[in-house]
């Protein structure tokens, strides 16, 4: 674990100071938290939770402003059969879009943009800067940035970590979400580090994936990544947030998540604040799910709405 | 775990019993009929976590122990090695495939005759029983490639004791390779275990297998003995204490039958500094609180790199207190019931000498339910090697932690006991590994890992963890005679 603080002279030899990811045990360790069951009281507990944890997510070149209007409904009220449901905990679209979420949504929700040439990564700082400030002076109280994934794996960390910095500093008084784009990243050793050098360079959350690459989030390296938030938080006193993203379509799946949540940073996570879902078609399934446990049986696709 | 009402407090998740038809009484598995014995004494076989009777069975005498073994003799002579190695094959794969049909109700009657969680049950046991099966099927044909000469005879009859630890994986190792090898068998599972031999005598009967290659006598050590020294036993194959494996080895001294001996073991789980931790966490605890702990290779000696030894216990405790302790039969449950109370009473005594020769105990904090056995996952630290704790078999949910600072100090310290069943090795630098694989004094190695099991690869010990191999090629020939060529 790494101490504060942290000179950038040190910070290539005290990242690669970290212990090892046993990349089977990870695996089976995660497999086996897969097998846990989850039913009656805790289930629907479970997935109250998940909706809530949800940043319901457009990301699409065909985005319009009419598109995002009802994404933004959705979120506000999921669904308008039950007003019971809660709300999920944000929207995240890209930040030409953000003026039209934060209309649509008042102060009901976080407005998240994705920013810093998402999702590849590859802009000048300077743009990435401009692209930054721009969301949050439209209305974005959220920021989800990507990591520079060519310097990460040329081995310039202090690059990525100047870089984090300069966009926190950006963020203002908007959370900070560094996407370290895991799929690309490739090995959990590489996971760790990168989680590492993204909280000591001031992100709120660390997140898994752009959802343009496969694999996306997976419960391995979101486990990898819990472990760095809970040790993290033991070193510097600060509970840094984690998000998994793309790839998560069903409650079975997302209550395996926060399974791995529980067992692995406990209660203090359990809560919007600290663990998200980047997703778009899980929080119909939640939605299902919930009326099933409410009714007794399963209704259908019609059954809720399609933004 | 500590659930806070905010936190997330896992619901009641119990596997069903209805699937398990139990009967209120079992005989012995003779020559293809369960025989209910006219005068042999009754006893009880219990649910370690409830205390409530599942059932009674036969304190086997010499009568029925002969009549088995004659049995197995008959079957041995006059048809089973007689048969084609292919079709022995199609027997073996049978009961490999009714294994897995039937796993689910297995799974669930080994937990409540066992006590152990449903969850290991159901992902480890009947797993790894059915892929024994299914492994030494394969070979049945296949004998001449064994490396064991032409044409490699069988021995004839199996005289196999079984533990209650793993009873229907233990019944697994020992009854597929003696079938696959041409060998009949009389099996004797454990006094407090013996209900998932007698479901295993009823597979027999649904394969089809001709009667008297599979015989079960049920009963304590006296039976255990019997069938040990009785006449007409080719082969002895035991898995056990190594006090009783001691005895079974004196008594046949001076005979000609052949003797495997799967024995205790204090294996020592070495951790590097440089380590993968948090894996190394979970292999701590898979090492030693799997299956309570009651595993002859289990890792209870934990020996860490003094450098670490502060940070690992931080984390190894954290983990301990997620250990979800109790109802063998929740889906949920990690660690469940100790099988007996007399197990129960020397893991407790073992304990006491911890405390009394100044080791410092601390246990995960949980509820332990009223009625059945329990025994909190616990952590010996400040152990040195003289105390008992350290070298003596706890057969329970108890690790002792020691230090160490070199690469050759850990070595000194894991080969420093009478056993040498198993070994673990943590750390990122793969030449060590293998630095330290090439001395350590254990019959199996795991780096980087603990408790993995698989039937292709050889398992035994070294020492008073005993002799011979079970698995694998060489598990082969503790069932064969070479060819003379």
């Amino acid at each position: 674990m790494i101490g504060t603080p942290v000179g950038l002279d040190q910070l290539h030899s005290a990242l690669k100071g970290l212990a090892g990811v046993d990349e089977v045990g990870a695996a089976s360790r995660a497999a086996m938290l897969g097998t846990r069951s989850i039913k009656a009281s805790s289930k629907a507990r479970a997935i109250d939770l998940a909706i809530a944890m949800v940043d319901l997510t457009t990301l699409e070149g065909m985005d319009t402003p009419g598109k995002v209007r009802a994404l933004c409904a959705k979120a506000m009220r999921p669904d308008p059969g039950d007003p019971g449901t809660p709300a999920v905990a944000a929207v995240c679209i890209y930040g030409d879009l953000v003026a039209t979420a934060r209309e649509a949504v008042g102060d009901a929700l976080h407005v998240a943009a994705v920013a810093t040439a998402f999702p590849s990564g590859r802009a000048s700082m300077a743009v990435k800067l401009l692209e930054t400030e721009q969301a949050v002076a439209a209305g974005a109280d959220e920021i989800d940035m990507v990591i520079d994934r060519g310097a990460f794996l040329a081995g310039d960390y202090v690059r990525v970590f100047e870089e984090i910095s300069a966009v926190k500093n950006a963020c203002g008084s908007a959370r900070l979400k560094v996407i370290l784009e895991t799929g690309e990243l490739k090995t959990l050793d590489n996971v760790r580090r990168a989680s590492w050098l993204a909280m000591l360079a001031g992100a709120d959350f660390i997140k898994t994936s752009t959802g343009k690459v496969t694999p996306a989030a997976t419960p391995t390296v979101t486990l990898v990544m819990l472990e760095a938030v809970r040790d993290f938080a033991l070193v510097h006193g600060r509970k840094v947030g984690v998000k998994a993203a793309g790839g998560i379509r069903t409650s079975k799946d997302a209550i395996k998540y926060l399974v791995l949540v529980n067992e692995t940073v406990g209660n203090d996570w359990l809560n919007p604040d600290l663990f998200r879902f980047g997703a778009s078609t899980l929080l119909n399934d939640l939605l299902l799910q919930r009326q099933r446990m409410l009714s007794g049986h399963y209704s259908g696709p019609n059954y809720v709405t399609i933004d | 775990m500590t659930d806070e009402p905010s936190g997330f407090p896992y619901a009641p998740a119990p596997e069903s019993t209805a699937i398990v038809n139990i009967s209120s009484s079992y005989g012995i598995f003779i020559d293809g009929a369960f025989v209910e014995p006219a005068d042999a004494p009754r006893f009880k076989t219990i649910n370690p976590a409830t205390e409530e009777v599942l059932s009674e069975v036969c304190q086997a005498g010499a009568p029925e122990v002969a009549a088995a073994v004659a049995a197995a003799r008959r079957a041995h002579d006059e048809v089973w090695s007689a048969m084609s190695g292919a079709e022995r094959g199609k027997y073996v794969y049978r009961l490999a495939r009714l294994l897995q049909e039937r796993a689910r109700e297995l799974a669930v009657l080994e937990s409540m005759d066992n006590g152990k969680p449903i969850r290991e049950s159901r992902d480890v046991d009947l797993p790894l029983a059915a892929a024994h099966f299914f492994y030494h099927a394969g070979w049945a044909d296949k004998l001449d490639h064994a490396g064991l000469g032409r044409d490699p005879r069988s021995l004839g009859v199996a005289a196999q004791i079984i533990p209650w630890n793993f009873p229907l994986l233990m019944l697994a190792w020992k009854v597929a390779p003696a079938l696959a090898t041409g060998n009949t068998v009389v099996l004797k599972p454990a006094e407090t275990t013996p209900l998932t031999a007698l479901a295993f005598a009823e597979l027999c009967q649904q394969a089809d297998l001709p009667p008297g290659v599979v015989n079960i006598v049920t009963g304590d050590g006296r039976t255990g003995q019997l069938l040990a020294e009785c006449e007409g036993v080719d082969k002895v194959a035991f898995t056990g204490s190594t006090e009783v494996g001691k005895q079974i080895q004196r008594s046949l001294a001076g005979t000609r039958r052949r003797l495997t001996l799967e024995l205790g073991g204090k294996a020592a789980n070495i951790i590097f500094d440089d380590a993968p931790l948090d894996e190394a966490v979970e292999g701590i605890v898979n090492g030693i609180y799997f299956n309570q702990g009651h595993v002859c290779c289990a890792g209870s000696r934990l020996l860490v790199q003094e450098s670490i030894v502060e940070d690992l216990l931080v984390r190894l405790r954290r983990r301990l207190q997620t250990l979800r302790v109790g109802d063998p039969l929740d889906k949920n449950t990690d660690v469940g019931a100790i099988n007996s109370a007399a197990q129960l009473e020397r893991i407790v005594a073992l304990a006491e000498s911890g405390d009394a020769e100044g080791a410092q105990r601390w246990s995960a904090p949980c509820t332990l339910p009223d009625r059945g056995f329990w025994f909190p996952p616990t952590i010996f630290t400040s152990v040195s090697t003289a105390h008992r704790i350290a070298r003596e078999e706890i057969f329970g949910p108890v690790l002792s932690v020691l230090t160490f600072r070199t690469p050759d100090e850990a070595v000194e310290k894991a080969n420093n006991t009478p056993y040498g069943l198993s070994a673990g090795i943590w750390t990122e630098k793969g030449s060590r590994i293998l630095w330290m694989a090439s001395r350590l004094r254990a019959g199996v190695v795991w780096a980087n890992t603990f408790n993995q099991f698989d039937p292709a690869s050889p398992f035994g010990g070294y020492g008073e963890s005993g002799f011979g191999r079970e698995g694998g090629r060489a598990g082969l020939a503790a069932y064969l005679q070479e060819a003379s060529s």
